[in-house]
């Protein structure tokens, strides 16, 4: 064939021409329904656009001291939930995460934990705030409940995911030695799971934290509820205040857990 | 103290070092008291008679949750179709922001390693401390509440999480490949788009469709202050103590999340 | 054509990686680079296109000082000049013919580039590339599905296909086996004679630069210790450059080989 008259063009993304453009036909009735349904009541936004410079130059003058004692209640009971959720949650999340092994225990059991950590990753937090509230009252202990649930959930996956990937011959070596299920879990999985165990409550630390800092908005303690208060009556300066705060601890809390893995891997 | 002798007394094998030993021992007792002290001060205030109660409590809610009120379901498709909106077009504006945040922050692809970069990831890192929920707090604050908040809410909170990710990615791509488009005379734009883009391309999809699933199960509870979907309805009947419609909304948001998730997972799965 | 007067590469760390090389190509000529690893062979060939900033000295391609242009007309002037690596350096994701059309990045717009619409000029001419390197039936294949070779051909059609007047080679062959080695040294070499060009080839392997170039030059710790025909590469040259390895390297190609 003379190379002078022969064309290219790249390769499409979908080899199929018909299913392109159903495709694409698909996506631009989709586009075209959803943003219809957002009912933008213009006017509003734009009374909005007033508040929104309120808000911004509460950020750039935060006010740290008008609510101080309430901002410093918030945060600590944030902080102790984090600090003490986190643990507890650690510690739990072991033997869930050894029952949600499908090499070392059996049926019912890995039925039950498997179904116990799905359903903990589901619930968002909040709805999971909102129930122990109700179940235990107002305050911090509702807080640390949800925080635990949360974790466990979260830890026990990533470890059960751990445990299944050893080798088999591993447990098989030790089952020849006459090992019983606890010395098993004692000498070849925990001895598995504990390296993560530090890089995974760094990493919990974070995502509680922050997680503690909304959940006050429904009760369970925190400096969500100070949030709310100061969102509510409009106080930009004190919420502004807030949020740096909040942002601060978040950063400070990733490079601590950022240094604290690369010294411990 | 694991340690180990032989017959005539001398030490063949010590687990660890007395040092590290009591340094250990020392850190057990930091976290132990910490711990204490943080407990008490947070159960300061707690009524444990009401603690106590709470399984009767609990089982009371059950209760009154049983039969759910299966009739309500069709009243919930319309705030169903409103949450997906919201995480759908809320992921989407994610990604438009994300794009030129990951460009900036990536070592490789930023104009200025010291300020734009330093300011890039600052953004950044403003977007992913602030939960989603607060997000939607400030938002209905100034365009009033409704689906449109959600939709910036999400954006706002999602854009970090996506351009962390990316940008991440970005510096890990293979050097040598840029190298040689760059010794062809090709401008730094070209290398952008002939030599990382494709190398990202797998990444940027994986990230956003996690995302995308992510912010379905936020957006389910944005309702709750005042985002509307399917969270607004669960803030009414609550209010309302209607715990059978509670139930219902309870199983549907649950379906929905186990069903995004699965989906997300497929599509990811499909394209590796 | 090629100029390189007393190019110097000092290192952060205070090492030298160059000292005070000069080195003339005329136009058309290929010249076979050897010495021991870390003898600043590559260093030189990345300092001739700027990949690497000398820190003294100067470059001149046709009387162009390389060493002293912007950033935008160095891009002009490394259109002139094609590299060919030692690990291929393809865009594994991209086509064939993707990676091919990237050798004309230097001539065509940010908006061309981005949407793949190339000029039917550059299609032209990366077909005929193509065909001559012998892969026109891998058009649109990837990559990375290729083998060690293929590869490498790629990579020749991509610096091929700028139409430039050097060519800088890497150790094409490090990654090759043998058989394949000696069909990429002959496609580069038979390519610069056929469109006149002038090439640097870094090469290791000595009895494949002694079967495929003319004048060869010998690196040793960052200076020239040897310039000159292929012919004169006795064994005592040969131990000045390498040390004490030349035994090895003085072995001939296997004859289990057909060429």
């Amino acid at each position: 064939m003379n190379l002078q008259l022969r064309r290219w063009r790249p390769k499409p993304l979908i080899k199929n021409p018909y299913v392109c453009i159903v495709t694409c036909l698909a996506v631009i009735i989709y586009l075209f329904f959803a943003i219809g349904s957002l009912d933008v009541k213009w006017l509003r936004v734009l009374e909005g656009l007033s508040r929104a410079a309120a808000l911004w130059s509460g950020f750039l003058h935060p006010d740290f001291t008008s609510r101080w004692d309430d901002i410093r209640n918030g945060l600590l009971e944030s902080l102790t939930m984090t600090f003490t959720a986190s643990i507890v949650g650690l510690v739990f999340a072991i033997p869930f995460s050894i029952g949600a092994a499908r090499n070392i225990v059996p049926m019912p059991i890995y039925i039950f934990c498997r179904a116990f950590i799905a359903i903990s990753r589901s619930l968002q937090e909040i709805i999971v705030a909102l129930f122990f509230v109700v179940l235990f009252g107002f305050g911090p202990l509702a807080g640390f409940l949800t925080l635990v649930f949360a974790t466990i959930g979260f830890v026990a996956k990533l470890l059960a995911e751990d445990i299944e990937d050893t080798s088999p011959r591993q447990l098989e070596a030790l089952r020849a030695t006459g090992a019983g299920f606890y010395q098993i879990v004692v000498f070849a999985i925990l001895p598995q799971i504990m390296p993560r165990l530090i890089g995974l409550f760094m990493y919990r630390i974070d995502i509680n934290f922050r997680d503690s800092a909304v959940i006050g908005i429904v009760g369970a303690g925190g400096i969500g509820a100070t949030l709310n208060t100061t969102m509510e009556r409009y106080e930009f300066g004190s919420a502004a205040a807030i949020l740096l705060i909040i942002i601060l601890i978040v950063v400070l809390c990733e490079y601590t857990s950022g240094y604290v893995r690369s010294r411990f891997n | 103290m694991p340690v180990s002798f032989a017959r005539n007394g001398t030490k063949l094998w010590q687990r660890r070092t007395r040092l590290s030993d009591w340094l250990r021992y020392l850190a057990w007792l930091l976290i132990v008291a910490l711990f204490v002290f943080c407990w008490r001060l947070m159960t300061m205030d707690t009524i444990w008679a009401y603690v106590l109660d709470s399984p009767r409590q609990g089982a009371d809610i059950v209760s009154r949750m049983w039969p759910p009120r299966f009739g309500y379901l069709w009243q919930l498709w319309a705030p169903l179709w409103a949450t997906i909106n919201m995480a759908t077009l809320g992921t989407l504006l994610a990604i438009v922001l994300a794009l030129p945040f990951a460009f900036l922050s990536a070592i490789k692809t930023t104009p200025n390693r010291y300020l734009v970069r330093s300011m890039a990831l600052l953004v950044i890192s403003a977007s992913r401390s602030i939960n989603s929920i607060i997000w939607t707090m400030l938002l209905v604050a100034i365009v009033g509440p409704g689906v449109l908040a959600g939709v910036i809410a999400i954006a706002l909170r999602s854009f970090g999480f996506i351009s962390k990710l990316l940008y991440e990615a970005i510096d890990e791509v293979s050097n040598h490949p840029l190298e040689a488009i760059r010794s062809t005379g090709a401008s730094g734009p070209q290398v952008l788009a002939f030599g990382i883009w494709p190398q990202i391309t797998p990444a940027f999809v994986g990230i956003s469709l996690f995302r995308w699933d992510i912010n379905i199960r936020e957006a389910t509870v944005l309702g709750l202050v005042g985002a509307g979907g399917i969270g607004a309805n669960l803030e009414a009947s609550m209010n309302l103590l209607a715990w059978p419609q509670v139930a219902v909304i309870l199983t549907v948001i649950l379906a929905t999340v186990i069903f995004s998730e699965w989906l997300s997972a497929a599509i990811r799965q499909s394209l590796i | 054509m090629l100029i390189i007067d007393n190019v110097s590469k000092r290192y952060p760390t205070g090492d030298l990686a160059l000292r005070n090389v000069s080195l003339n190509v005329p136009r058309g000529q290929v010249v076979g680079l050897i010495g021991p690893s870390g003898a600043g062979k590559s260093t030189l060939l990345r300092c001739i296109n700027r990949l690497e900033e000398p820190s003294e000295g100067v470059v001149k391609l046709n009387d162009l000082e390389v060493t002293s242009l912007s950033s935008s007309s160095l891009r002009r002037a490394r259109r002139s000049m094609g590299m060919i690596f030692q690990d291929f350096a393809l865009v594994d994701r991209l086509s064939v013919m993707e990676n091919i059309l990237s050798g004309r990045l230097g001539y065509v717009n940010f908006w061309q580039s981005f949407s793949r619409r190339f000029p039917q000029a550059d299609i032209t001419r990366a077909f005929v590339v193509l065909e001559r390197v012998g892969l026109l039936d891998f058009v649109d294949k990837r990559a990375d599905a290729l083998s060690g070779g293929e590869r490498q051909r790629v990579g020749i059609a991509r610096a091929i296909v700028q139409e430039p007047e050097l060519l800088l080679v890497d150790e094409p062959t490090a990654s090759l086996d043998p058989r394949v080695s000696i069909q990429i040294m002959r496609l580069i070499v038979e390519l610069c004679a056929e469109r006149q060009m002038a090439a640097i080839i870094n090469i290791h392997d000595v009895a494949l630069a002694r079967m495929f170039v003319d004048r060869i030059v010998g690196i040793r710790q960052g200076m020239i210790v040897f310039d000159g025909p292929s012919e004169m590469l006795s064994n005592e040259v040969l131990s000045e450059i390498y040390g004490a390895e030349q035994e090895v390297l003085n072995s001939p190609v296997s004859p289990a080989v057909t060429i």
